[in-house]
């Protein structure tokens, strides 16, 4: 009885379930569906949903008008890049402040958090100047920088709360048997913060590859990734959708699969310190 | 072989590989039909030119008006090739950022330039940017629904002439709708169409000492006009459709009339893109009252930033993407329907073009029509036809806009958005420095 | 046991990201600040001079000023509650076992991944377009009139498109709190016969305090400068009904080129940033102490 009880509420949410995630999906789902269709197909009442005339023009008009994989490559680069020198940066820092916090610890978390803040579109301009004088403008180098300062605050952050659950006692221990700083770093702080540090790292991939202000501003030709890619398709005249579509499904497709293939790592580590 | 022969073999060989040494030019087009074709057969260029290679950075009209005014405002270096448009080229000109284009080929032929096009490139006498398109604005309608409809649309058609047809063609039934206007807020969207609109109305954004003009009874007259007649014939959402929206809302059959840029009449009469291509008339863009078609006139440049360090290149390239061999090249692979309208006289003498395209004709006399020194029935201090060419108008025009759009959508009267656009423009002209 | 060698390797290792943080910030705010008192404006160059607070008096007496910053506050608002208390509900049922769950959660996530000019994009043209859209249709379908979504509901609908992309880590952070929690405690609960909402209300919320603080902390920041879906779907309108200070300070900086006006602002958001951080540091400080 009881087990039959505990299938009909298994069904249930089942159907609950599976509901509520193909609503949430649908809109990406829709775009996908769209970008094999033609144009005149594309826009049709009532619309159509699978049986139409696949097709896969729109992805070779996408393809013979800008170089797809370039635009990869600049997106790997920039937001890899960034993340890892972001990562440099800040797993020291925030080692330092879980584990010999002082009375400052938690302001300078803060300001940190509080750089983020500030609105990109109002420093536009001087940046704009020091990295024309700088000859940084459309150089990978110089977003990788960019991207570096703007998700440092989030890296720290994550990385500290992340590090503050691991209980200090074992630290203390290794020290009493004499481990030197870079032992202690090596063999006991990171077996234990490998999960906190890859699931930072995969949110920041995420964030840079999204990140779409300075990607856009302060590239030309040679730097631009994805995000320069899209808005060359956002509102072309005559009827767009497919290839928006088409578009718009490739700039996505390769983050969001790194992403579902990742998704135990980028939870696990998720926790910014919320869960006890 | 002495040695002399010798060296100077090594020398010219030298001299060859530096020669064959690529130079890349860095050029930035807007994601347009016309442009993008322009990329595909950039292979003809490059061909006769090896020693030139080309990177295009394609971005959609207002991230690239941001990007290369920061570029060229800064000295930024990072663009070879512009593309403009009319009301930059003035301003820019003026402030010595493009180079005179002094050096294009041989047969490029300047005098064949429609003189309203060519007058809105040039300044002080000098061309500063090369025209790739042209347009004006007019009226494009569906001849079928206005047959059903019982209604003809003249030649030079009046305003209430236009507002009678389009309620007589709507029916929201079949989700046919009267008139589609733009009405997404910016400065080159809707305030394009609705300053073309006020000028055929009498109005003017400004008198002869800047002061702003919304409080006048014309300006009334015309925004009162076109919320009352798209509430009655116009399509829902018409308060987000520019010219896009628009032009896909006509292609699928769901407008009667459509008055835009007349660089609109060869998708509308494309049958691979359009449902209703043999079913669209043309006609003078409207009059209310005044003689006045609006005066709407504007052009998609090619420029060159005067800092440049490749200047001779990029002269190159500009002369062969902007003429008459460009336009014929286009014709041979894409059927002379698709060339580039609306910058030559040479194209308009041309028989083949005009079998081709149906609206050749007005879109010629709209354009011709349009005098961008004198927009409006009164005097003004400014020139420009759709667009005041000063440059504080992309900023104003714009939040004007965001009002007018407001009054589109229903959410505040129009009396209201009029106040506030003349408060807004007051503000900011006084900042400016033009009211003392 | 923080002995004063330790404190300084401390010091030393926090310095490099520190100095390069403060560099980051305090010179583009240092020739943010200097600008904000010229005027300056990119397409006028030579006319840059002196004019003391004339920028801020502009930009603060500006019409537009308060609204932007109520819909500022209504966006960062709308889009948290919708996320928090979809994601609370949402992770409820994803804690349940049930046939395909690891997929749907897969499905679940997705939205986040989504660049934020794609998917205003896709909703706005495929979605919410009041003629071709689907959700017209399926209104069409039902006999109803479609919402005229960017004209009728503007603010709402760019909230709506906002909680679409940040629902999916709200959820991730609210699921991984919730499976924490100890189903002991609840079983004990349910054979003392608390019901379904009391047990929700006493044991599963408390539990979830510190996440949901997570996400709201982590959230605001984000939303703050929410811009790129409001450029894309309505440029600031209907009116300025969807404009906030982000795109207020857009519009100086990029459409009037004005930089001494959009510096300004730049400052004054700032400003109006810190008064956020520090009640939400307030917020956070007593939430996540333990």
């Amino acid at each position: 009885m009881a087990r039959a009880v505990k299938t009909r509420t298994k069904l249930t949410f089942t159907i609950i379930g599976w509901t509520i995630g193909f609503l949430i999906f649908f809109p990406i789902l829709w775009t996908f569906l769209t970008s094999f269709k033609s144009e005149g197909t594309a826009i049709a009442t009532p619309p159509q949903f699978l049986f139409f005339d696949w097709t896969l023009e729109n992805y070779h008009e996408v393809q013979s008008r800008s170089d797809y994989g370039k635009h990869v490559m600049n997106s790997i680069v920039i937001s890899v890049g960034s993340t890892l020198l972001g990562l440099l940066l800040a797993i020291p820092a925030a080692w330092a402040m879980a584990f010999s916090p002082t009375k400052r610890t938690k302001d300078i978390l803060m300001w940190m958090l509080s750089t983020k803040m500030m609105p990109a579109v109002g420093v536009l301009v001087p940046l704009y100047l020091i990295f024309r004088d700088w000859g940084l403008l459309d150089t990978r180098i110089g977003l990788v920088a960019v991207l570096t300062m703007i998700n440092l605050p989030i890296i720290v952050w994550m990385l500290y709360t992340y590090f503050k659950e691991i209980p200090g006692e074992i630290l203390e221990a290794a020290r009493m048997d004499g481990a030197s700083l870079a032992k202690e770093i090596v063999y006991v702080l990171t077996p234990m913060a490998v999960p906190g540090i890859a699931s930072t790292m995969l949110l920041n991939i995420i964030l840079a590859w999204n990140e779409a202000f300075w990607t856009l501003n302060l590239t030309a030709a040679n730097a631009a990734p994805l995000t320069a890619f899209i808005a060359s398709y956002s509102s072309p005249e005559g009827l767009f959708w497919a290839k928006l579509s088409a578009a718009s499904t490739m700039a996505i497709a390769p983050i969001l699969v790194m992403g579902w293939f990742s998704q135990k790592q980028l939870v696990r580590g998720l926790t910014f310190g919320a869960v006890k | 072989m002495s040695f002399r022969t010798l060296l100077l073999g090594a020398v010219s060989t030298l001299a060859l590989a530096g020669l064959a040494h690529a130079e890349t030019l860095t050029i930035a087009t807007v994601n347009n039909g016309d442009m993008v074709r322009m990329q595909k057969l950039a292979e003809d260029f490059t061909k006769k030119n090896p020693d030139i290679q080309l990177e295009w950075v394609t971005l959609e009209e207002n991230v690239l008006r941001q990007r290369v005014t920061t570029d060229i405002a800064t000295k930024g270096g990072q663009y070879d090739v512009m593309t403009i448009g009319t009301y930059e080229v003035p301003i820019w000109a003026k402030q010595g950022w493009l180079l005179p284009l002094d050096g294009l080929a041989s047969d490029y032929d300047a005098d064949d330039l429609l003189p309203a096009i060519k007058d809105a490139v040039s300044y002080e006498g000098k061309l500063y940017a090369s025209p790739f398109y042209g347009e004006s604005a007019m009226v494009m309608y569906r001849k079928d629904l206005a047959e059903k409809a019982g209604v003809t649309i003249p030649e030079k058609p009046t305003w209430d002439q236009i507002a009678e047809a389009a309620k007589k063609m709507t029916d929201k039934s079949t989700e046919t709708y009267g008139i589609c206007l733009r009405g997404k807020a910016g400065w080159g969207e809707n305030m394009a169409l609705l300053t073309a609109m006020a000028n055929s109305f009498g109005a003017r954004w400004f008198d002869e000492k800047w002061t702003p003009q919304f409080d006048q009874p014309e300006w009334k007259k015309a925004l009162t006009f076109y919320t009352d007649l798209m509430k009655e014939a116009g399509p829902a959402g018409a308060s987000s459709n520019g010219f896009n929206e628009n032009l896909a809302l006509f292609q699928t059959g769901k407008c009667g009339i459509w008055i835009d840029a007349t660089v609109a009449a060869s998708f509308v009469t494309n049958p691979k893109e359009s449902k209703v291509a043999d079913q669209v008339g043309f006609a003078l863009f409207p009059t209310g009252g005044v003689e006045n078609h609006g005066n709407w006139l504007w052009a998609w440049n090619l420029g060159i930033p005067a800092g440049t360090q490749k200047a001779e290149a990029a002269q190159k390239f500009v002369s062969w993407a902007t003429d008459k061999a460009y336009t014929e090249l286009v014709a041979s692979k894409e059927g002379w329907a698709n060339v580039p309208p609306g910058t030559r006289k040479s194209l308009y003498a041309n028989p083949e073009y005009e079998k081709a395209a149906p609206f050749a004709k007005i879109t010629l006399q709209a354009m011709n029509a349009a005098d961008t020194s004198k927009p409006t029935v009164k005097p003004v201090p400014y020139t420009g036809g759709q667009f005041v060419a000063v440059p504080e108008f992309q900023g104003i025009g714009t939040a004007v806009g965001q009002q007018f759009s407001a009054a589109l959508a229903g959410s505040i009267k129009v009396d209201q958005a009029l106040q506030s656009a003349q408060q807004l423009t007051t503000r900011e002209m006084t900042k400016g420095g033009y009211i003392k | 046991m923080a002995t004063l060698q330790t404190r300084a390797t401390a010091r030393l290792m926090m310095s490099p990201a520190v100095i390069l943080l403060f560099l980051w910030m305090i010179v583009p705010l240092a020739m943010t600040l200097y600008f904000s008192f010229l005027r300056y404006n990119l397409l006028m160059p030579g006319t840059e001079e002196y004019i003391g607070v004339v920028n801020y008096q502009y930009f603060l007496t500006d019409p537009a000023f308060f609204t932007a910053l109520g819909n500022t506050l209504m966006l960062v608002g709308g889009t948290l509650l919708i996320t928090v208390i979809g994601g609370i509900l949402l992770a409820l049922v994803l804690d349940q076992p049930f046939f395909g769950q690891g997929i749907v959660r897969l499905l679940v996530i997705a939205p986040f991944f989504v660049m934020p000019t794609v998917s205003a994009l896709v909703w706005k043209n495929m979605l919410m377009h009041p003629v071709n859209g689907l959700f017209a249709w399926i209104a069409r379908t039902f006999g109803f009139q479609p919402i005229d979504w960017f004209a009728q509901l503007p603010l709402f609908s760019i909230i709506l498109i906002v909680a679409w992309q940040w629902l999916p880590f709200a959820t991730l952070i609210l699921l991984t709190a919730l499976q924490s929690l100890d189903g002991e405690q609840i079983e004990a609960a349910e054979m003392d016969g608390a019901g379904v909402f009391s047990r929700f209300y006493y044991l599963v919320l408390p539990h979830l305090s510190r996440a949901i603080t997570v996400v709201i902390l982590i959230q605001t920041i984000f939303l703050l400068s929410v811009f790129a879906e409001i450029l894309v779907t309505t440029n600031g309108g209907p009116g300025i009904q969807t404009t906030n200070i982000t795109y207020l300070i857009y519009m100086q900086a990029l459409l009037q080129f004005d930089v001494g006006g959009a510096s300004a602002g730049g400052i004054v958001a700032v400003v109006l940033a810190n008064i956020v951080a520090f009640f939400l540091i307030r917020l956070i400080g007593k939430n996540l102490e333990r």
